[in-house]
């Protein structure tokens, strides 16, 4: 059977990912939610650590916490701290809390590497699964509610004028969040779960004119760094979740190298007619 | 017809009231204007009725399958965000490029469709989300400063825009304003606001008013309304 080889699942988790994590992300790039994305999916060692402790599933530890970290920050915003000294507090702590419970673990202390950086390779069949249920459950979440959730985005006032409540929708934004940062542990590791839902979506943004180009554009630049990350690890012997990333870093300076060559030429050919 | 009928409303921010026992009839086709200075909260009293804000005491009843169309003050789109004309026209609903087109002509506007909004300038923007606001075909109109940014000219051509709107929709606009001599002239009942409702008439009626002298000056027939924060001694003082 095709899935018994596992170049063939990681690639099949890199891009289930990828799916997921484009309108997302680029959710998250409009509404300025960056580090809040950082501090959700740095939360999730601490959740790997109360899962193991208690042997329950990773997946739902993960989420749990995740859940939880993103509920905390919403409470306690607004409440005399500032967001960005708020979700550091919150994004740090809880990676070191998570970090020493894990220690209280017997034999897990090789297997830290693989939380931190994610093992892509190591992806089981029903690892696969989880994956692809998550990433199927985000992206039906956010195509029944993308209409809603973009007028939030835009203005909340506007929202509500127009009968949407942009608390609901902010709520399913953090669930969302926290289903992506458990499936894609798996994939890229806590450490760089952020930076797969905002490069990509900061790549597509020079090449598009509406916000569903965006999330397509962000899907295409998403799909080419885990498959292409996958292959490069592959030949050249580097840790896989890195490469995916450094990959998706290059698409990025590769955009902004091709965006303003661009806008040269145009002026260049603007002046040539104005001659 | 009464569209909307706030009845002895307060609305407060951390215990300290912004406003107080306000009662307010909306009927079907009329213009009513909210003036008021700085703080005054009459940003406050639209985002109660759009549902935004919950009210400490008091109720809004809204008539039933009541449409709003709202216009904000002030709309600031990410740069991260792109987004055409056509595509904000269609936000949250869908609607036809027919329909869309004529609501921008209805605002008075022509941009093109796939422009982007960042490309637009400030008034074109605003009747942007004027057109927005009007392809709901909304019973009730709210603007909040929409003319914040346009110069004298603009403001006049906006102001004989919504009441161009009120005479083809036959919906009733409930707006906010600072520009109290060319809002005068489109009124049909002005609200003085200060954080209660100190005096509320005709515009001729308001104009006269001691109140309404005592927060504004007299002399803004000309255009030059004055800002002279004398204030009722009821109010603005925090209640101890």
């Amino acid at each position: 059977m095709i899935l018994d080889d596992f170049l063939v699942r990681a690639t099949l988790a890199g891009v289930g990912v990828a799916l997921a994590a484009a309108p997302l992300g680029c959710l998250v790039v409009w509404r300025r939610m960056a580090f809040f994305g950082d501090a959700t999916a740095h939360a999730a060692i601490l959740g790997v650590a109360l899962a193991l402790l208690m042997s329950m599933s990773i997946f739902a530890g993960v989420l749990v916490v995740s859940l939880l970290m993103a509920t905390i920050v919403s409470l306690l915003s607004g409440k005399g701290y500032a967001m960005d000294t708020l979700l550091g507090v919150m994004a740090h702590s809880s990676l070191a809390l998570g970090l020493v419970a894990v220690s209280f673990v017997s034999g897990v202390r090789l297997d830290l590497m693989a939380y931190l950086f994610g093992d892509i390779l190591a992806v089981g069949k029903a690892d696969l699964a989880v994956i692809w249920g998550g990433a199927a459950l985000v992206m039906a979440l956010m195509g029944w509610r993308w209409s809603r959730l973009l007028t939030a985005t835009l203005n909340a006032d506007l929202a509500f004028a127009s009968g949407i409540d942009p608390r609901r929708e902010q709520l399913i934004l953090t669930l969302s969040l926290a289903i992506v940062v458990a499936v894609a542990l798996k994939v890229v590791g806590v450490l760089l779960i952020a930076a797969l839902l905002i490069i990509p979506a900061a790549t597509a943004r020079t090449f598009s004119r509406t916000p569903e180009t965006m999330v397509v554009a962000a899907a295409l630049v998403g799909m080419t760094a885990a498959v292409g990350g996958l292959q490069t690890a592959y030949w050249f012997d580097t840790p896989t979740g890195p490469t995916i990333v450094s990959l998706a870093a290059a698409l990025f300076a590769l955009a902004g190298v091709i965006a303003n060559a661009r806008r040269l030429l145009w002026r260049a050919m603007a002046s040539r007619a104005g001659r | 017809m009464k569209l909307l009928s706030i009845d002895a409303l307060d609305v407060a921010f951390g215990g300290h009231l912004v406003l107080e026992d306000i009662h307010l009839d909306l009927a079907r086709g009329e213009i009513v204007t909210i003036v008021g200075p700085n703080g005054s909260g009459k940003t406050t009293l639209l985002k109660s009725i759009i549902g935004a804000l919950t009210p400490r005491r008091g109720r809004i009843e809204k008539a039933s399958g009541l449409v709003v169309g709202y216009v904000p003050q002030r709309l600031h789109l990410d740069a991260t965000l792109p987004m055409t004309v056509s595509r904000l026209m269609r936000l949250p609903r869908r609607h036809s490029a027919h329909d869309i087109e004529s609501a921008l002509r209805r605002a008075g506007v022509t941009p093109q469709a796939d422009s982007q909004i960042n490309d637009l300038s400030g008034g074109q923007f605003q009747r942007v989300l004027l057109a927005r606001a009007l392809l709901s075909s909304p019973d009730l109109l709210i603007l909040d400063e929409a003319t914040q940014g346009l110069d004298q000219q603009g403001m006049a051509d906006f102001y004989r825009q919504i009441e161009r709107v009120r005479q083809e929709l036959g919906c009733a606009v409930l707006m906010v304003s600072h520009e109290l001599h060319v809002v005068m002239r489109t009124s049909d009942r002005v609200i003085c606001l200060n954080r209660s409702i100190c005096c509320a008439g005709t515009p001729e009626g308001v104009a006269a008013s001691p109140a309404y002298r005592a927060m504004f000056g007299h002399d803004d027939d000309d255009g030059m309304a004055l800002y002279r924060h004398h204030h009722t001694p009821t109010s603005l003082e925090p209640s101890p």
